[in-house]
């Protein structure tokens, strides 16, 4: 199949994921307790008979289920996601204030996956079996297996409370002035400012829930590179190099960690999932004003047209991730497109 | 013509108990069982060479048996409140310190194992079973059922796991430790389902299968009794790292305030007491943490060796 009709395939397949979403979206919103207009607005709003009437003929409430659901999609469609109760706005426009400071936090974690599993995973390979294996593969499983938000404590002990080499939760020092908002997310906002104290304020403060959030993904990544690496190193092309008489280290960065990275940059985009769901713990430790902070709210306040608001974003998100990967999977390996 | 379709369970379970084996309609394997080396016999030696394994065998067993034992042991009871000896450092009187209410750490870490371990167990056991049976069911009858159970699989697979749990529990009216499970049971089947399917597609395409069907048996007892009975290392595999997960997302949503409320002693629901304490009381939040994390890492040690042992490509490596 060529490269087009695979990426059309995946397209179709991805419209389809979205529409079962809805549809789960939807069902949560009608298995809510009581009143189904808590899905969307506040008890108090829905007591007021003016207010009651707008939202039911807005969301179609008072017509049958099915058509209720075509409303809902219209409505997500333009952007509507009901009113959060717990903070007396539209939830479409808490989130668009809150996706870019998880944006920049998940940007930041993935670096740390990246800049820290990649060596890990090729020193693993290289010293196949030897200590640096070892203490490489325990680091690994510390990443993989410490519950994110006993690491969050952890590293907030250490680094913060004990040694205070950086700083506590919160995205600024109390009462720095943000840098005026173009992009939301601090750092890069601070940047294109020149606001340098901030900049470096807000990149201090990035480092641990960075860590943290990270932590999972850099396991992941140098496990893959581990697995993908040693298998490469086995491979014939690999022996050819050698017999050539090249250098380990042009064998090694030259011929086989390219086809290793393939597996792993999939891997990779997978493990946005896994950060987008590290970020609700993450958040929470770190008071980080994100997405994941404002789930945790809205679910403790019961606010449900914020936590569905959160979760459908969230999954929209994750399966456009999931077929981006999945494209670029297409491009650099061929066979794939087949499956 | 006599077609015996391979059924490793019914040699595992006669295997080292030779003479025993009955000699079933095929009449072929009762002879050989006692000696035959078995899959399982396979994989139990692979096992008992791998320390690490065993270790985290060990580490799980030691949490399930102190939870057991719990009652008997000489600690105090995790409710004891002594407020007087509140927020005690860890030291000579209490080992592991004490929280806010003077309750005793280690007593409240190994009740919590009571909570935490069992509960992570029975989750996976019962969500496995539930994705497996659909996956199973999707993978041989194919279709229109196919395609339903597996886009709701795909539909529940494209939320982060947390932030449906979350949800789910919100909208089964806020916190409580069954709401928790149960969302955690929820957003766990779609991988069973997944995994389970690909393995009955790739069984069902072997000529034993062809054959059942073709002598005329009904649907459910060949997916039963010759399609399920060679289906089981990755699920097996996959369910003993998934309790360790099932756990962290678990004491995830009590750490939020969505699982277990006070005063029941659950791990997750102790961290987040420690945590909003304030960082000088450290052992509050770090003794659960590191019950915790010394299961789910028995439990990762044990599945990669378990999955080394029952994979025969793996094995000796």
């Amino acid at each position: 199949m060529g490269l087009w009709g695979f990426v059309a395939r995946r397209l179709a397949l991805s419209v389809v994921v979205l529409a079962m979403v809805s549809v789960g979206t939807f069902s949560l919103a009608h298995a809510l307790p009581g009143d189904p207009l808590s899905s969307v607005i506040s008890e108090r709003q829905a007591n007021n008979p003016e207010v009651r009437a707008a939202f039911e003929k807005r969301w179609g409430f008072d017509r049958p289920l099915p058509v209720q659901y075509l409303y809902y999609v219209r409505n997500l469609l333009r952007g509507d996601l009901g009113e959060s109760i717990a903070k007396r706005r539209p939830v479409s426009d808490e989130l668009k204030q809150r996706v870019p400071a998880t944006i920049e936090l998940t940007l930041f974690a993935m670096g740390f996956a990246v800049l820290v599993g990649v060596p890990l995973g090729i020193v693993s390979a290289v010293r196949h079996d030897r200590w640096p294996d070892h203490l490489a593969r325990f680091l690994t499983l510390i990443g993989t297996s410490v519950p994110v938000f006993w690491l969050g404590l952890l590293l907030l002990y250490v680094f913060f409370y004990r040694l205070q080499w950086l700083p506590g939760p919160g995205r600024l020092d109390v009462g720095m002035r943000p840098p005026a908002t173009i992009t939301g997310m601090v750092t890069l906002d601070a940047l294109l400012a020149r606001d340098w104290d901030v900049l470096g304020t807000a990149l201090k403060r990035l480092v641990l829930p960075a860590i943290v959030l990270g932590a999972y993904a850099m396991g992941i990544v140098a496990r893959m590179l581990r697995s993908s690496l040693l298998s490469a190193l086995g491979d014939d092309y690999v022996r050819t190099a050698r017999a050539k008489g090249l250098v380990e280290r042009r064998v090694v960065a030259g011929h086989a960690l390219r086809n290793a990275l393939i597996p792993t940059v999939t891997v990779l985009g997978l493990t946005v999932a896994s950060l987008l769901a590290g970020a609700v713990l993450t958040e929470t430790i770190f008071s980080w004003p994100g997405v994941g902070s404002f789930a945790v709210d809205a679910a403790l306040k019961l606010d449900y047209p914020g936590l569905l608001g959160v979760t459908l974003v969230v999954a929209v998100v994750y399966v456009l991730v999931n077929l981006l990967v999945d494209i670029v999977y297409g491009i650099l390996d061929p066979r794939i497109r087949a499956a | 013509m006599a077609i015996a379709p391979p059924r490793p369970h019914a040699a595992r379970r006669t295997s080292g108990a030779p003479g025993h084996a009955e000699a079933d309609g095929a009449g072929i394997k009762g002879a050989v069982a006692g000696r035959r080396r078995t899959p399982l016999g396979d994989a139990m030696r692979t096992l008992r060479t791998k320390p690490l394994a065993l270790a985290g065998l060990g580490v799980i067993a030691a949490w399930l048996l102190l939870g057991l034992l719990a009652p008997v042991l000489p600690i105090q009871d995790p409710n004891h409140q002594a407020l007087g000896d509140k927020l005690q450092p860890p030291g000579a009187g209490h080992l592991f310190g004490t929280d806010d209410l003077g309750r005793d750490m280690i007593s409240r870490v190994i009740y919590g194992a009571r909570i935490s371990v069992p509960a992570g167990i029975l989750v996976i056991l019962l969500t496995g079973a539930f994705g497996s049976l659909l996956g199973a069911v999707a993978g041989y009858v194919g279709g229109a059922v196919d395609a339903l159970i597996m886009r709701a699989a795909d539909a529940i697979l494209s939320f982060p796991s947390i932030i449906l749990a979350m949800a789910i529990t919100a909208a089964r009216g806020g916190p409580g430790l069954e709401n928790a499970l149960l969302a955690v049971g929820v957003v766990l089947w779609p991988e069973y389902a997944r995994v389970m399917r690909g393995q009955v597609l790739a069984i069902r395409a072997n000529e034993y299968v062809t054959a059942a069907e073709a002598v005329g048996a009904d649907r459910w007892r060949v997916l039963f009794r010759h399609i399920l009975p060679s289906t089981d290392a990755p699920l097996i595999v996959k369910a003993t790292l998934d309790v360790g997960a099932a756990i962290v997302l678990t004491a995830g949503l009590s750490f939020i305030g969505l699982g277990a409320v006070p005063p029941d002693a659950e791990w997750g629901a102790m961290i987040k007491q420690g945590a909003d304490k304030g960082l000088q009381y450290w052992w509050y939040a770090a003794v659960p943490g590191i019950a915790i994390m010394s299961v789910v890492m028995g439990l990762n040690f044990f599945g990669d060796g378990l999955r080394d042992a029952l994979d025969p490509r793996r094995r000796g490596r």
